[in-house]
């Protein structure tokens, strides 16, 4: 078990291209950190950096209590789950879980006992003998994560561990990767582009853009609380409304009578809302119009325009509306205000 | 590079320490020489030497015999590239269509692939014997004399036959498993739209197997110019002569028999030359053929 | 249950194309089979019968002795050169040439694929190099590095300067490019340095392309005829194809020439590479095609 604490990492490629700007954060024993954002925006490499598969510019970089800039790969006390899972295709289930535990010059009964553990903890002991072409892509995601339990570190890192899953199968694994990392309490760094997979698994959460840090905070700060306009629209699927305002004698006015304090200069400013956080209300002092209903079942989303501009609205299935004019209500205390010429919340 | 590619510093040198010795001691250090003896002419009993410049290349330049060689290389090359090619596209389109014992037909089409060039040549030799040699006798029944090894116009049907007898077999191994790659989806759609199988050929698989025949094409002119060596040794069964012959085997003829060192050399960094251009042609051709696939 | 004899399955029209695709490829096979056939026709029947008749749709009797006089009678006047010695000298050429070529590539291309290497595109384009000149244009430069060094009538002499060309080491360099980058990574992860990873790992994902690879250099190696030719002149080191050119000029040179015993030895030069290319087609034809890509 270990915490992890990055300070002022830097990632400069031999071309000149910046992948990661200083970054610092530290993370606590046991917690289980996602890194999210867009792909090319730093968070592989902060990864490969934090395994050692790739070399850190500037900054220090320690697991545990060791600093492990120099430290090889193999001797970070890490095991890492990799999106292909990169199993070695020659090797049987049970020689590819065992192989790092065998070029640590483990006994061989020790390393049978303990992949018959990590198999029996993952569903895989009638699989030992097969080799990877043999076995299903779920199979074959537990045996990648057989090969980093039998590890037994004090820190796993996943890069995108799921995307070659098919939805549903990434549903089930989501939780099951969850709860093992609750049950073997090991700090986890899991990297992914997919918002719900951060959102549904993280502790905390760290957004990242073009190679900086965009946020860091637990899943409800990062919904509720978007440090930036970047942050609103990445997470949460539909985004959080983002439409362009007036600030006058510190007032945001929203449409309607409906208004918010602002404490910035007059000008312009963007607010944001959550699709779920309006609602329909006959008596509401909105008008809005209905242009598309998209049907999902356990809800329904309303597209349509205010002032002039796009906004999603998310109701419970028990709503009927049909496409036209309406009256819409806004829950004033879930409006983010942000500037517009930074994108960082006011 | 592999992005995560191993620091370590000796390994990789010890690794690559073989190869590189071998080409130095023999591929640089003879291809140097060539370049060197070419200017220099050397004694035929091997005592010394002089430097001569570009004699050896002027003298190549008036020799109306090399000029004759080079001529027949061309023509030889240009039959035995079209025909092994025409031919292995034909029966690899036709063993591409059947079903029932197409592996049979492959085998049968490609075992010729494992025959050395001279073995060809031998082979040659008996089919063209001229006192019982079947395709002689064949010859003979439409009344044409045929004189291996000594009619210059025989000795030279039977090197491209031979050469093409022997070529077939890669081209149509690469033929085939360039239609065996033409995606099935491709071909449904040319089944819908076009009737006739010679339009679905012409408009579809022709152009898709387009980048596997100028690949050929450079395979085959690279083959007839230096592969048929043994070929052509063995037909014209080690007597030049009058017989024909390639700009190959005149640059073995003139160093290894003629000991004629520097004149031989030229000849080799001629060739060189020629070989470089194919090869950069080839690497335009192939990177046109990214853009195909 | 369906009754079978109620709905007859409609029988498939014969068509004509269908039966013209047969007959082009039985024509083809043919083609490339019937030279064989004589070959072999003609080891199984005495020499007087072969040049009073030629070949015959008749096998003879003499497969036995001719096999014994081409194995164990030398045709030259050292009495080194029997068919069995140069099956071995074939046969070690063949294999060491194989091997050196997979060993020495595979070393190579590890070095440029996987290490971090200053020096590398040097390196890559000093190897690479070498694919541009096939060693015909420069044998007789070879030649004399290979006298100067003592090489010649070895077999280090006959197998060293072949492998002085790149073509393993580009198409093993193709095959680790195409390695997932994580299985190095992971493999790093777990402990493994560079030489435990290309023993554990790289060497047992290649085996099918060591295995083509083994296949298509066997061929190449075994039916080597120029260099050969060249650096052995002692017929205890002859190769069964570098003995071909001695088999035509033994049957010019005779009365009663010996077909039975030339075309047995002849077919002992062609069977085992045809027979290896024939029993690992599949794994031929992919090294062969992959490799060009």
């Amino acid at each position: 078990m270990a915490q992890v604490s990055l300070k002022n990492i830097r990632k400069v490629y031999p071309n000149g291209y910046e992948a990661v700007v200083p970054t610092s954060f530290n993370i606590a024993d046991g917690e289980f950190v996602v890194l999210v954002g867009p792909s090319g925006c730093g968070k592989s490499t902060l990864l490969r950096m934090i395994a050692g598969l790739e070399d850190i510019t500037v900054g220090e970089l320690s697991i545990g209590d060791r600093n492990v800039n120099h430290v090889d790969p193999a001797d970070r006390d890490i095991a890492m789950v990799f999106q292909n899972y990169a199993l070695y295709p020659h090797m049987t289930v049970r020689k590819n879980i065992g192989y790092g535990l065998k070029n640590r010059k483990t006994a061989a009964s020790d390393i049978e006992a303990k992949v018959q553990d990590a198999a029996k903890m993952l569903n895989l002991t009638e699989f030992l003998d097969r080799k990877p072409s043999q076995l299903s892509g779920g199979q074959r995601q537990r045996v990648a994560m057989g090969r980093a339990v039998v590890r037994d570190p004090a820190l796993f890192l996943f890069d995108e561990p799921l995307s070659n899953l098919d939805a549903k199968l990434r549903h089930q694994m989501r939780i099951e990767i969850k709860a093992l990392q609750r049950r073997l309490g090991v700090t986890s760094i899991y990297v992914t582009h997919d918002q719900v997979e951060a959102m549904t698994m993280a502790d905390r959460i760290i957004v990242l853009n073009t190679g900086r840090i965009e946020q860091i905070g637990t899943p409800t700060e990062i919904y509720h609380r978007p440090a930036s306009t970047f942050v609103a629209s990445f997470m949460g699927a539909p985004p959080m409304n983002l439409l362009n305002a007036e600030s006058a004698d510190g007032r945001v006015h929203l449409g309607g009578d409906m208004s918010v304090a602002a404490s910035t200069a007059d000008g312009p400013v963007i607010w944001g809302i959550r699709p779920e956080d309006i609602e329909i209300d006959p008596t509401g002092d909105i008008p809005f119009t209905v242009d598309i209903v998209e049907e999902l079942g356990a809800h329904r989303l309303l597209h349509g325009q205010l002032n002039g501009q796009d906004l999603t609205i998310h109701v419970s299935k028990d709503v009927v509306v049909s496409a036209g004019p309406i009256r819409i209500s806004i829950n004033l205390d879930a409006v983010v205000l942000f500037n517009p010429e930074t994108g960082l919340a006011l | 590079m592999k992005r995560a590619g191993f620091a370590t510093r000796w390994l990789p040198i010890l690794l690559l320490l073989p190869q590189l010795a071998i080409i130095a001691v023999f591929f640089y250090w003879p291809a140097a020489h060539a370049v060197q003896s070419s200017f220099y002419l050397e004694d035929p009993f091997g005592f010394g030497s002089s430097f001569v410049g570009f004699d050896n290349y002027t003298h190549l330049a008036g020799n109306s015999e090399y000029g004759r060689i080079a001529k027949f290389t061309l023509l030889f090359t240009v039959l035995v590239t079209f025909f092994s090619l025409a031919l292995a596209l034909l029966l690899a389109v036709k063993a591409d269509n059947v079903i029932r014992g197409a592996k049979a037909y492959r085998t049968l089409l490609m075992w010729v692939y494992a025959v050395a060039p001279p073995v060809a040549g031998f082979i040659g030799l008996l089919m063209f014997n001229q006192s019982w040699g079947p395709l002689a006798e064949l010859a003979k029944s439409i009344g044409w004399d045929f004189k291996l090894g000594v009619n210059f116009g025989d000795t030279a049907t039977a090197m491209v036959l031979v050469s093409v007898w022997k070529q077939v077999p890669v081209n149509f191994i690469f033929f085939l498993s360039g239609l065996q790659s033409i995606p099935k989806s491709v071909r449904e759609a040319a089944l819908i739209d076009a009737k006739s199988s010679f339009r679905r050929f012409w408009d579809v698989t022709f152009p898709l197997l387009a980048p596997t025949g100028f690949f050929l094409l450079i395979i085959n002119i690279t083959y007839a110019l230096f592969d048929t060596f043994g070929v052509v040794d063995v037909l014209v069964k080690g007597e030049p002569g009058n017989n024909p012959m390639t700009l190959v085997y005149k640059v073995y003829v003139d160093g290894f028999r003629g000991n004629d060192i520097g004149g031989s050399s030229a000849q080799s960094v001629i060739l060189m030359v020629l070989v470089l251009a194919l090869t950069v042609f080839q690497f335009r051709l192939v990177e046109r053929r990214i853009h195909y696939t | 249950m369906t009754d079978t004899t109620s709905t007859p399955i409609a029988k498939r029209p014969l068509k004509w194309t269908h039966v013209m695709d047969h007959l082009i490829l039985i024509l083809g096979a043919l083609f490339m089979l019937v030279p064989l056939l004589m070959v072999l026709q003609t080891t199984t029947t005495t020499d007087l019968e072969t040049i009073k008749n030629g070949p015959e749709f008749v096998i003879g009797d003499q497969f036995d002795d001719n096999f014994m006089s081409a194995m164990f009678q030398a045709s030259g006047f050292s009495g080194e050169n029997t068919g069995l010695r140069m099956l071995m000298n074939s046969l070690i050429l063949g294999i060491g040439f194989a091997l050196g070529k997979i060993v020495i590539g595979m070393m190579a291309a590890y070095a440029l694929v996987y290490f971090r290497l200053r020096f590398a595109t040097l390196a890559f384009w000093l190897i690479f190099t070498t694919l541009l000149l096939p060693l015909e244009v420069r044998i007789l430069p070879s030649y004399e590095v290979a006298q100067k060094l003592g090489l010649l009538n070895t077999y280090t002499g006959l197998i060293v300067p072949l492998i002085a060309s790149a073509t393993a080491t580009f198409f093993f360099r193709q095959f680790f490019r195409s390695v997932p980058e994580e299985l190095v990574e992971a493999a790093r992860i777990d402990g493994a340095g560079p030489v435990k990873f290309f023993i554990d790992i790289l060497v047992p994902l290649s085996q099918t392309m060591i295995a083509a690879m083994f296949i298509i250099m066997f061929v190449f190696g075994w039916n080597q005829y120029l260099w050969p030719t060249m650096v052995t002149t002692e017929e205890g080191m002859f190769t069964l194809v570098r003995g071909i050119k001695q088999l035509t000029q033994d049957l010019e040179g005779t009365n009663i020439p010996e077909y039975g015993r030339a075309n047995m030895l002849a077919l002992i030069a062609i069977l085992p590479p045809v027979l290896v290319v024939i029993f690992f087609q599949s794994w031929f034809v992919k090294g062969l095609t992959e490799s060009d890509k």
